[in-house]
């Protein structure tokens, strides 16, 4: 079914044309609209060649949960999105949304996995349409933070969630575990099509919009799994190298990242380990008040004061479970995705080190004339330029990167202030109604006692 | 012990200090034990001045004496329960430790209310040995054993049996038990719940003290941030401090229960005391009534009711009329004898049941007023809390929003 085709809007300038690419776009194909049913993969023959990243053991009845509920199939204009999504920097010329919902189990023969619904809305003129909806499943994220990559190995690619969580996990893929997966990669998305650069790119427009067996197909272009392993070796040697000649920014840039990523590491678990204690905070707290409520039963003379106490601390128990969502809604997802950013962070540096050890190598390569140097000297100059591109690149990336960490960390903590002090209101505002209510009753009965003589 | 009152004047009992001594126990074993400054003060009446007239130390063991003479000697009383003698219901960061300077306060406070609930009682006020307690330091163990309390004491094995086989105590007694039994579960259950809510508590605030220091070290790295990060984290010092003192408030909350939980206890022990005496009362009057019919027996000669003499009687010859008139003579003298026992122990039974029934009555209006007051002071410090709370957040946010 063809898709209505927009006009395409004029792009503002300022936004950088995206890196090499070198995949055919593959997107010959018609594309389904909006109506389309989401293609369910169980007829597929489905491809092995990842490991079992998202091999699930999940039962058949997986509850759909309820995300970001708004229909595809209702007309939604772009501008209706903005305040379903945050987005980082210039808000006026966002022209991507992407939601992630609907996680699915499917089941084959050979494996149990999970997909999630990524629905796109987009303006841009690229687009065959205005509004895509696919299923993807975790090995195709891996996939295309890998292609990301590749293009673009200085760039700070934003990362993925975690394959599995080894500790504290009774089931390996519970329903926690599949919305916290389910919203980082939404907003790993979403940073994609945040970034100046990558929201060009060519594999990540095919990832929204290719039907499963397109996507199959483009996959098995491009470099192959074995030689991606090949350069890791050779890429750890390198990258010992690049660090002795590394620039003083970068140095700096080095010395921030490791000590960033120490500490927010340490403010993840400091962060996990307070939603811990709060959870049983509250489970304390749903016994503590109903006690109240037995003893009423026995004092005929308190069974005001007691059901008021017992009232309280019941209110206080529900606004330490708001609290306590609060936290898991914002701060905790936030902290966590900048523990994996630092060490994406990281590895973009050695990459970069790499790159840099490449051109010193064949420098060095000339200095002592081991080899032809008509063509060492020809190297020498495009790796010059490729190190003039990665440094700028990851220099750019890097501010912009910052900027986004600051205004995201300044965000989550300022939100978990506001969820404290939203709570400490709320209980602040039932002892003090309850206090009201007894020293009410007190001043009466005060009144008609007789002083008591001593 | 008398009725005289020893107090001309108002006075004031506080219990100020608390010292750590060391001594010889009764076995000639070295012991470390705590004494307490007791410090009785007359106020004048007329402008209020109050003139110290009495200060000496006693120990734990002496309040106890003190207390277990009131009771034996004021059976109908509610009598006030002392302070526990171990830390009990302790979360884990509280010391369960006697000698732990925060329990040592908390009894000296606890030793101090036993007096004062002592002292304000229209009764025990006036007991001697009381009054000597808190003037005569040395020699006042050997005065109160003088007395012979000890001797006087009901045997725990007495009151059991009474307990089990009293057939009509009065119901008003059977409900107080009963009630005395709830409330004794129910404030333990409440204590222990208190405490692991305590317990949690402190896991929240504490946890949040890591902020502060992990801030710190990395605001060293941020040019823009690194101001907000490291007063953000001070202020999540001061919130992970500020759980210290709150919790040592609640444990003053948690020692105004506990008085009622071992109240619970004394109450107890008049519904005993209660239950011994009818139970006593029941034995004379059937007691009585067999001797009668005896006495019945005899005096006609028609056997009713089986006895040991009626048998010898039958296997060994009748006894002489001389005999059964001496046995007779006995038994109207044992009889006479029983109903004045009889008569005077229904007396006694029924005072006892109008004066303890009127200082149950005392009991009961002291403390609903007692831990409706316990309740409101909960309440008040849940609000300093809250407060406290939001102060602390509302500048964290500051600090955070300014990053």
């Amino acid at each position: 079914m063809e898709g209505e085709r927009l006009a395409s809007q004029a792009r503002s300038s300022g936004l950088p044309a995206g890196g090499a690419t070198g995949e055919s776009p593959g997107v010959d194909a018609p594309l389904l609209g909006s109506s389309g049913s989401s293609a369910l993969l169980q007829a597929e023959v489905l491809d092995l060649d990842e490991d079992e990243d998202d091999l699930e053991v999940f039962s058949k009845d997986a509850s759909l949960m309820d995300m970001n509920s708004f229909s595809p199939m209702m007309p939604t204009s772009p501008l209706s999105m903005i305040n379903q999504v945050k987005f980082e920097d210039e808000p006026d010329l966002k022209d991507l949304f992407i939601t992630v919902d609907e996680p699915e189990s499917h089941v084959t023969t050979i494996e149990t996995f999970i997909t999630y619904r990524i629905i796109t809305k987009t303006s841009r003129g690229e687009f065959d349409s205005s509004e895509f909806e696919v299923r993807r499943r975790y090995q195709d994220f891996l996939w295309l933070k890998g292609k990301l990559e590749e293009a673009h190995p200085t760039l700070i690619i934003p990362p993925l969630p975690e394959k599995f969580i080894v500790k504290g996990m009774v089931e390996r893929f519970n329903d926690d575990f599949i919305e916290t997966r389910r919203k980082a990669l939404q907003k790993f998305l979403n940073r994609i099509a945040d970034h100046p650069t990558l929201t060009f790119n060519e594999d990540f427009k095919v990832f929204l919009t290719a039907q499963a067996w397109e996507l199959s197909s483009h996959k098995k272009q491009g470099p192959g799994l074995l030689s991606r392993m090949g350069q890791t070796v050779r890429a750890v040697a390198l990258s010992m190298r690049g660090v002795k000649s590394r620039p003083e920014e970068f140095m700096e840039m080095n010395n921030f990242i490791e000590i960033f990523s120490q500490k927010i590491n340490l403010i993840d678990k400091i962060s996990q380990r307070i939603y811990k204690e709060e959870r049983e905070y509250s489970d304390e707290m749903k016994e503590y008040g109903p006690i109240h409520v037995l003893w009423s039963a026995s004092e005929e003379d308190l069974v005001d004061s007691l059901k008021g106490v017992a009232r309280c601390l019941d209110q206080c128990c529900k606004a330490t479970e708001k609290r306590m969502s609060g936290l898991s809604e914002a701060l905790l997802p936030a902290v966590h995705e900048y523990v994996l950013y630092s060490e994406m962070v990281m590895g973009v540096m050695k990459r970069r080190d790499q790159i840099q050890a490449e051109l010193d190598s064949k420098v060095e390569a000339l200095t002592y004339k081991k080899a032809d140097t008509d063509l060492l000297t020809e190297e020498i100059g495009k790796l010059e330029d490729k190190v003039e591109c990665a440094n700028n690149a990851l220099k750019a990336d890097w501010e912009r990167w910052k900027h986004n960490m600051q205004n995201d960390i300044k965000s989550a903590f300022t939100d978990m202030a506001e969820e404290n002090i939203h709570y400490y209101e709320q209980c602040l505002a039932t002892w003090e109604s309850f206090l009201a209510s007894q020293t009410d009753l007190h001043t009466e009965e005060t009144s008609e006692d007789k002083p008591e003589s001593h | 012990m008398t009725e005289n009152n020893f107090w001309l004047k108002k006075i004031e009992i506080s219990v100020s200090e608390a010292e750590k001594r060391t001594g010889r126990n009764a076995m000639n074993m070295q012991e470390t034990y705590t004494a307490y400054l007791i410090e009785t003060r007359s106020v004048e009446h007329t402008d209020g001045q109050s003139v110290l007239t009495d200060s000496l130390w006693r120990r734990y063991s002496e309040f106890e004496l003190l207390r277990n003479y009131l009771l034996v000697y004021y059976p109908h009383i509610v009598v006030p329960p002392l302070p526990e003698k171990r830390a009990e219901f302790v979360w884990h960061k509280l010391s369960a430790d006697n000698m732990d300077p925060d329990f040592v306060e908390r009894r000296r406070i606890g030793l101090e209310n036993f007096l004062l609930r002592v002292a304000s009682h229209p009764i025990l006020c006036r007991d001697k040995i009381f009054y000597l307690f808190l003037t005569q330091e040395g020699n006042w163990k050997e005065t109160v054993n003088e007395t012979g309390f000890q001797l006087k004491a009901d045997s725990r094995l007495k009151a059991l049996n009474a307990t089990f086989r009293v057939k009509n105590p009065d119901k008003r007694f059977t409900e107080l038990k009963h009630y005395s039994d709830e409330l004794q579960s129910v404030i333990s259950h409440l204590l222990r719940v208190r405490a692991r809510v305590a317990d949690r508590l402190y896991g929240v605030y504490k946890v949040h003290g890591n902020y502060g220091r992990v801030f710190s070290e990395w605001s060293a790295i941020e040019k823009e941030m690194g101001d907000g990060l490291q007063s953000a984290g001070h202020h999540m010092d001061v919130y992970a401090s500020s759980i210290d003192d709150i919790l040592e408030d609640e444990e003053h909350y948690a020692d105004q229960l506990k008085e009622y939980l071992f109240y619970a206890e004394a109450l107890r022990a008049v519904c005993r005391k209660h239950e011994l005496m009818q139970y006593d009362l029941e034995m004379a009057a059937q007691d009585l009534a067999s001797k009668k019919q005896q006495c019945e027996e005899l005096a006609t000669g028609t056997v009713r009711t089986f006895s040991l003499k009626g048998m010898t009687t039958k296997l060994f010859g009748q006894e002489t009329p001389e005999q059964r008139e001496a046995r007779i003579k006995v038994l109207e003298e044992q009889i006479s004898e029983g109903e004045q026992q009889l008569k005077s122990k229904n007396l006694e039974g029924r005072e006892f049941v109008k004066n303890a029934w009127a200082d149950i009555e005392r009991f009961k209006e002291q403390k609903n007023h007692d831990l409706k007051e316990a309740l409101i002071s909960y309440a008040v410090m849940q609000i300093s809390m809250c407060k406290k709370g939001i102060q602390v957040w509302t500048n964290a946010k500051e600090c955070f929003s300014k990053m």
